[in-house]
Formats: C-alpha cells, sequence, structure tokens
C-alpha cells in the first residue's frame, strides 16, 4: 500500500478546476515535491490531501484513510507547515509548541518532552521564551516546521518551506528537511529548481490544475530530453525556453 | 478545547490594548459619570446616573468589548493561517467553538465583577445579589461573543475593529439607556431600543442586582434569543470558512 494515493482528485472553484482529475502516488518514506507556477494547483492539492478543504470530486487515500470519509483520521497522523507562516504570535516558541503537541494528543509529560527535542533539533534553544511575533522570518519558519513535526506525523505537507528565506536559512532548512526522510513521508511544494534537486525522490510538475509528468529528476529529464531542471520543467508547464 | 481555550486567554490578555477596554474604559466612565452624576443639581431630578442605574449599564456595556476582543482574534488567526493549521488538526467543532467562547466568558465574568465592586466604592449597596448580577453579566455576554465569532469569521481584523469596536459599543451604550434616557425620549428611539437586546441586557442586570427576579424572564428570554441566533449564523459563517475553499 502507498502512503498516498489520489483517485481523479479534483477542486473547482466557480467552474474552474484548480485541480483537475489528479492521479498520483506517494511512497512510504520518500520526500515527493511538487512543482509548479503560481496557479498550478499545488497548494490546492495540499489542502485537500491535509483535509482543509473537501473535493469537489474524486478522493485520495492516506495511509488507509480516505480524505472524504474519514478526515478525522486522516488530520490524526498528518500534518502542514503552510505557506504563510502560522505561529500563534503572542505564544513563546515553548508555548506554541506545547500547544499542538496537546492538540495532538500529547500529555504535559510528553508535550515538554516533545518539545525540547524540537528545539534542539531547529536550534531554537535560545529563543524558547520569546514571542512568535518577535521572531524573524527565517526563525518563524523553524518554529513553523517544528510545530508541524512535534505530533510526530506519519505523513508531512510542506508548503513552500523556503519561500522568503535568505540562502542561509534555506540551507539550514534543508539540513533539517533531509534528517526526516526515510521516516516521514513527505509532500513539498516549491517554485525552486535547486530545492527539488536536493531534496526530493520524486518530483510531479503540476500545470493547470493536472499532472505534467512525475518521476525521480533524472527521469523527467530524459523525459525532455535536457540536463537542466528548469528547462524541463519550463517546456511541461508551455512556457518559452 | 482546554488548551485552546487557554492559549486564546493568553492571547488576549497578552495585548495590553484589550486590557484597557475591558477592564479599565468601564471603570473610567463609571468614575466620570459618577462625578457627572454628583453635578446634577437634585432639583434635576434626574436618576440616570445615579449609581443603581449606572452600575449595571456599565457591566452591560463592558461586556460588548467581549465582541471585539474575539473578532478581533479570530479574524487575526484567520487571515494568519494559524487557523489553517488547526482546522487540520484533529480538533472539532466544538473544540473550535468552546475554546473562543469560554474565555470570553469568563473575561465578562471578570470585568462586570470589577466594574460591580467598583460600584460599590461609589455607592452602590453591597449585597449577595452581586454574586447572581456578575453571571447575568456573562448570559449577556454571550450575544457579544456570538456577534465578535461571526465578525472574525467574515471579516478582516481591521474591520472587525470597525464593527465590533466602535459601531457595536456605540450603539450597545446609546440603545441601551446608560446614555440616553429611552423611556423619557419615547417614541420611534424607545421602540427600537426596546427591540433590541442592549436595553434588555441592563435590565435583566438590574433587576438581578436588586433581586426583583420576577422581572427578568421577559428580558432574559430576548437576551438569549438574540445570542442564539447570532451564535446559529456564527456557527454557520466559521464552519463555512473550516470545511470551504479559503480560510
Amino acid at each position: 500500500m502507498s502512503a498516498i494515493t489520489t483517485s481523479q482528485l479534483t477542486k473547482i472553484y466557480n467552474h474552474v478546476p484548480a485541480v483537475d482529475n489528479l492521479d498520483l502516488t506517494v511512497e512510504h518514506g520518500e520526500l515527493f515535491a511538487l512543482l509548479g507556477v503560481n496557479g498550478a494547483g499545488k497548494t490546492t492539492t495540499i489542502k485537500m490531501l491535509s483535509c482543509l478543504t473537501k473535493p469537489t470530486s474524486g478522493d485520495a487515500v492516506v495511509l488507509g484513510n480516505s480524505i472524504v470519509s474519514a478526515s478525522h483520521a486522516v488530520k490524526e497522523i498528518t500534518n502542514i507547515s503552510p505557506q504563510e507562516t502560522a505561529v500563534a504570535a503572542n505564544l513563546s516558541v515553548s508555548e506554541n509548541l506545547m500547544l499542538i503537541a496537546g492538540i495532538y494528543g500529547q500529555d504535559k509529560r510528553t508535550a515538554k518532552k516533545s518539545t525540547h527535542e524540537m528545539v534542539r533539533k531547529f536550534s531554537l534553544d535560545h529563543e524558547l521564551n520569546k514571542k512568535a511575533k518577535h521572531l524573524s522570518g527565517g526563525m518563524q519558519r523553524r518554529l513553523s516546521i517544528a510545530m508541524a513535526l512535534i505530533s510526530s506525523p506519519l505523513i508531512l505537507f510542506l508548503d513552500e518551506p523556503t519561500l522568503g528565506l535568505d540562502v542561509l536559512a534555506r540551507r539550514e532548512l534543508w539540513k533539517s528537511i533531509r534528517e526526516l526522510k526515510g521516516n516521514v513521508t513527505i509532500i513539498l511544494t516549491t517554485h525552486y529548481m535547486d530545492e527539488v534537486e536536493a531534496l526530493a525522490d520524486r518530483v510531479g510538475i503540476m500545470g493547470n490544475g493536472r499532472l505534467k509528468a512525475t518521476g525521480t529528476v533524472a527521469e523527467i529529464l530524459k523525459l525532455k530530453g535536457t540536463n537542466r531542471l528548469e528547462d524541463a520543467f519550463i517546456t511541461l508547464s508551455g512556457g518559452v525556453l | 478545547m482546554l488548551l485552546f481555550a487557554n492559549r486564546n486567554t493568553k492571547e488576549v490578555l497578552r495585548d495590553p490594548i484589550n486590557l484597557f477596554f475591558g477592564l479599565g474604559f468601564p471603570l473610567v466612565l463609571l468614575v466620570l459619570l459618577s462625578i457627572i452624576n454628583t453635578a446634577i443639581p437634585p432639583e434635576a431630578n434626574n436618576p440616570m446616573f445615579e449609581i443603581e442605574n449606572l452600575a449595571p449599564g456599565l457591566s452591560m456595556f463592558g461586556s460588548a468589548f467581549m465582541a471585539l476582543f474575539t473578532g478581533m482574534l479570530l479574524a487575526k488567526d484567520r487571515t494568519s493561517s494559524f487557523l489553517a493549521r488547526l482546522f487540520t488538526s484533529p480538533m472539532t467543532a466544538l473544540d473550535f467553538l468552546l475554546g473562543y467562547t469560554l474565555p470570553m466568558l469568563i473575561m465578562a465574568i471578570i470585568q462586570g465583577a470589577i466594574t460591580l465592586l467598583a460600584s460599590c466604592v461609589v455607592g452602590l449597596p453591597l449585597s449577595i445579589n452581586i454574586i447572581p448580577a456578575i453571571f447575568m453579566t456573562a448570559v449577556v455576554s454571550l450575544f457579544f461573543i456570538g456577534f465578535g465569532l461571526l465578525a472574525g469569521s467574515l471579516m478582516s481584523d481591521g474591520a472587525v475593529g470597525g464593527i465590533c469596536g466602535a459601531l457595536l459599543t456605540n450603539v450597545a451604550g446609546w440603545l441601551s439607556g446608560i446614555f440616553i434616557p429611552i423611556d423619557l425620549i419615547g417614541g420611534l428611539f424607545k421602540k427600537i431600543a426596546h427591540l433590541l437586546p442592549f436595553y434588555h441586557g441592563v435590565e435583566a442586570i438590574r433587576n438581578v442586582l436588586f433581586g426583583n427576579y420576577s422581572e427578568i424572564t421577559l428580558h432574559v428570554m430576548i437576551v438569549l434569543g438574540y445570542a442564539v441566533v447570532i451564535f446559529v449564523f456564527a456557527i454557520i459563517a466559521f464552519r463555512s470558512k473550516a470545511s470551504g475553499d479559503t480560510v
């Protein structure tokens, strides 16, 4: 059984399909990157798979649970770091982490232990008692991802996790994401080719709500007869080289 | 649910402006209007700002700010994607509803207690009825909390500030009888005031405060009726955002 299987997953807004009969499969422990221009349907796909929004038609099975009929079960085993940094502004770093840990069912002792683990993992030690609104953008993003991981999800959705970060912060975050591979199934959406090349086991290129191509980076390069992922992406997205 | 309620309590209390408007502003009004009352000559025979009328009025007026706190918090959560994060968690609709409502109810109780006890300092007779009057303030605040939930589900935090902070508090103040003698003005103004929950909220608190429990039924029914209706709309709006296409 794959970790995620979508079956003609569709989302229509105002008669326009944002996601159009999407069929994709993600295997256990892999990092699957969804690449696409703005409006390609990446975030809408993530929203449906994380049960933030219901599909118009079709379905997806996430570790044996349908997103349509068993969304509560899906929510218990998944977590998301949204595109916009989603933290409780007036709570401290530790309070934010404890909150999410508790919401996902951890008792106080376990939540404290998990919090310390995440703080160490994401180098938030010096910011523990700082209010989230006083953190830098990069730190807020790290906290957001830590909040996504603290519940020990089996599936993690990262929606453009390095958007707006400087190169040093990006590289640090890549390192943290790489350490998760194999243990957690990760769906990552991004605009950055270098991020896909650095992190992804497999890639799905989306355009106009449809999956244009899937495969490893090497497979996609071979498909388009190029040695640059950007060129392959532009060709598949209908752009001009 | 309690974790979420605890978080919401912290978010509200850690904003000093909220503390001023929630707790300080009714006290400021209490002092100012009491001073005005002492300046009104007895021959004018105007009991409007006497403490027996002022105290329940300001208790209701203070609870109106719960709409602002609830609405701003929900609007900020919604527009910052923090709520989107929580919607993907195992939290249920009831967790959200009670998580936003309970802290505001507790704040309404504290605010009512501070206002009524401060009123005793300026002349309100201290009696055991203050305790049920404080809880009646919380009952009245349910309408405002529901209004805040509705506004926060639909509007940006800036718009919530305008609607709940400026418009609703003014309407609540002017149409409740605190600042304008409704019975004296009469006519259409009185009819409108009697149709809305603000006047009835004040009357419910006043009657409980003075032990006139037989007089509270109609007022409580109207206040609770409005609260139920506004909560229904708030739940519909909230759920549509929770399961809908944008948050």
